[in-house]
């Protein structure tokens, strides 16, 4: 298989000036994103889950290209995204797309269904006939389960879970190669979550996409990803089949994280052993030394303080970052 | 005797658009020192059966029926009776810690507040007692922190003090709106087995509102499936779980896809949530239900009764079903 996105070492730093502080105190920096690596094949999937700040979304900005990295490599198709030309740039905005968590918000209020979805096509294809345009926004919406008669409605007038549908439509529309999608299913009922995820893993299949898959939801983030990174504080911790993660987890902290998550089942849930974590995520402003999840880790000693732990590559295409890594089922009843 | 009785509950808001009926009809029982889940989507009528029985319906609401507790109607209470009970017998919790917390005074003023005004202490005891409760909801170096200002707490610290501020006058019940859903699932689980221990101690009776049927597996005694403002289905919450008898706590139950489960494609419930103000005369749930009869769309289900404490609002035989 082909890799089509390859990110190597991924840092993405913010400047954070504290209010009132003097215009020449140098700010301090915030890293969101730090050495993330991994590759995406071309009609995968890859998951990222980790808490809020965790870096998950700045990580998807910096991908699609809204936010500039600090260092490292982001590869799409062979070119680097950082030195792109304009108009390698512009091709690069049409291949990647994205959707996002709210999907009124994400939607201009003034424009029709038709002229939102259309709207890529006319930028990026201005030649386009405007029968073809028509014929493809029409196309599009019964793809993606909207009447094509609603094409003059206003966002306003759809619920949360037709709004994301148009989002997902305009996504398409320049027929990418990959999706980012930033918590997606988050804002919606559960019954209509199901309706956007089924189509999701729909459109990956029939349109051969690549998705970047961003959520909190480890559950759904397993049901559609073949792989899955879980990232905290700007770091990974683990990386593997999106299977062996959630079966049999190696890192601390994906142990904790999924022993956290609830499952619909009162028998095995009341009967679950259940270490929770402690605490809260450390200010990124000041993350811990060392191994940046040292501080509410069951297992840590003194040494997890000295130097960062390297990711080490444990067979199967499986990646932690703990040299006490041990597989531990936690989906088990105690 | 029940702790909370509510009959025959109705809710509608009059709205430029025409009447809303949020709840229509809702029946509920709770016993001392018992957690009762009300799961259903958005517009299900779960937030505002809560608000009905605190008396905090939004100006252009109207509530209906009896709710009973500990033999007051709550509904027709003169706001200086209803000031009382709510104060000292029934506390709630919302969804987002940040809105409900008042940014300008800090933690230890909002505290002692309830305390002097409701059981008449002093400010120092008040204080004192505010400092024990927020030690009981574990948060750290309370005695120093209780001066702090809310935003100087993370979401997960706000919903702790927003837990040990409604328990401090001991409430008999404790309605918790969605108390986990703006957190992340680390701090969620925290959360829920604070509120878990918090049942143990204090015997606090728990109605929690949610949508996450996990978080209502791992927690409640009884669960309630609300849909249109309607009880589709209620009963223990491992027979609700175990053997669903509604099509759509089944849909519900199907459509999560489950961390120790392989599911090739989720099963959904077509359509989206129903609109309060144009809800069919039958079962509101019939333009969405894979099942339907002709007379679903009409004849509205009563709720009938399969065994001790398992009810079901369906027309079609529970064979058919599932």
């Amino acid at each position: 298989m082909s890799t089509i996105l390859s990110v190597k070492d991924l840092s993405v730093t913010f400047d954070i000036r504290r209010p009132g502080s003097w215009p020449w105190t140098p700010a301090s920096k915030l890293h969101a994103v730090n050495e993330v690596s991994f590759d995406l094949n071309a009609g995968e999937c890859l998951g990222v889950v980790g808490e809020s700040g965790s870096g998950k979304s700045t990580l998807a900005r910096a991908i699609v290209g809204t936010i500039p990295s600090s260092g490292g490599q982001i590869m799409f198709e062979g070119g680097d995204l950082a030195n792109m030309s304009p108009a390698e740039r512009r091709v690069h905005r049409r291949d990647v797309q994205m959707i996002f968590q709210d999907p009124l918000a994400a939607l201009n209020p003034r424009m029709t269904v038709g002229e939102i979805i259309a709207e890529p096509l006319i930028t990026h294809e201005p030649n386009t006939p405007r029968a073809e345009v028509k014929k493809r926004v029409a196309e599009l919406m019964e793809r993606v389960g909207l009447l094509p008669n609603l094409i003059n409605r206003y966002p306003h007038e759809f619920s949360g879970g037709q709004c994301q549908r148009i989002g997902i439509a305009r996504a398409l529309i320049l027929k990418p190669k990959l999706l980012i999608c930033d918590e997606p299913v988050s804002a919606l009922d559960v019954s209509v979550q199901a309706q956007v995820v089924n189509l999701l893993m729909g459109l990956q299949r029939d349109f051969g996409l690549s998705l970047i898959f961003i959520a909190h939801d480890l559950s759904v983030v397993k049901h559609i990803s073949d792989r899955i990174m879980v990232l905290y504080l700007g770091r990974t911790m683990e990386h593997a089949d999106a299977r062996a993660l959630t079966t049999e987890p190696e890192h601390p902290y994906t142990q904790a994280l999924i022993s956290s998550v609830p499952i619909p089942d009162p028998v095995l849930e009341k009967a679950r052993s259940r270490p929770i974590l402690e605490g809260e995520l450390p200010s990124p402003l000041a993350p811990p030394s060392g191994c940046v999840f040292r501080t509410r880790c069951p297992k840590a000693v003194a040494s997890c303080a000295n130097g960062r732990p390297a990711m080490m590559d444990i067979g199967q295409t499986h990646y932690v970052a703990c040299p006490y890594h041990a597989p531990r089922e936690v989906l088990a009843t105690a | 005797m029940s702790l909370l009785n509510i009959q025959d509950l109705k809710v509608s808001f009059t709205t430029p658009e025409g009447e809303v009926n949020a709840v229509n009809g809702l029946n509920l029982s709770l016993n001392e020192g018992e957690t009762l889940a009300v799961v259903g989507e958005s517009g299900s009528g779960k937030s505002q059966t809560a608000f009905a029985t605190m008396g905090l319906l939004a100006k252009n609401g109207r509530a209906t029926g009896t709710i009973n507790f500990d033999g007051q109607n709550l509904l027709g209470m003169s706001t200086k009776a209803l000031n009382k009970v709510r104060s000292q017998q029934i506390g709630m919790i919302f969804q987002d810690p940040m809105t409900s917390l008042n940014p300008y005074l800090r933690i230890s003023e909002q505290m002692a507040e309830v305390l002097t005004l409701h059981k008449g202490m002093s400010k120092r005891d008040a204080i004192n007692e505010s400092v024990k409760m927020l030690d009981a909801v574990r948060i750290p170096d309370a005695r120093n922190r209780i001066t702090n200002y809310p935003h100087e707490f993370s979401g997960g610290m706000r919903q702790r003090i927003m837990i040990a501020m409604s328990l401090l006058c001991r409430p008999r019940l404790l309605i918790a709106d969605e108390p986990t859903t703006a957190l992340d699932v680390t701090v969620q689980a925290q959360i829920m087995q604070l509120l878990g221990d918090i049942r143990r101690e204090f015997g606090t009776a728990i109605i929690l509102i949610t949508h996450d049927l996990g978080v209502v597996a791992g927690f409640c005694d009884r669960t309630l499936v609300l849909y249109g403002g309607q009880v589709m289905e209620e009963g223990q919450t491992e027979t609700v779980f175990a053997n669903p008898t509604h099509p759509y706590t089944l849909g519900l139950l199907q459509a999560v896809p489950r961390l120790d489960r392989e599911e090739l494609e989720l099963a959904t419930i077509a359509g989206e949530p129903p609109d309060m103000s144009r809800l069919p005369a039958g079962c509101p749930f019939s333009p969405r239900c894979d099942i339907a009869m002709h007379r679903c769309a009409t004849l509205r289900p009563t709720l009938e009764t399969l065994e001790a404490g398992h009810r079901r609002a369906c027309h079609k035989p529970i064979a058919e079903v599932v």
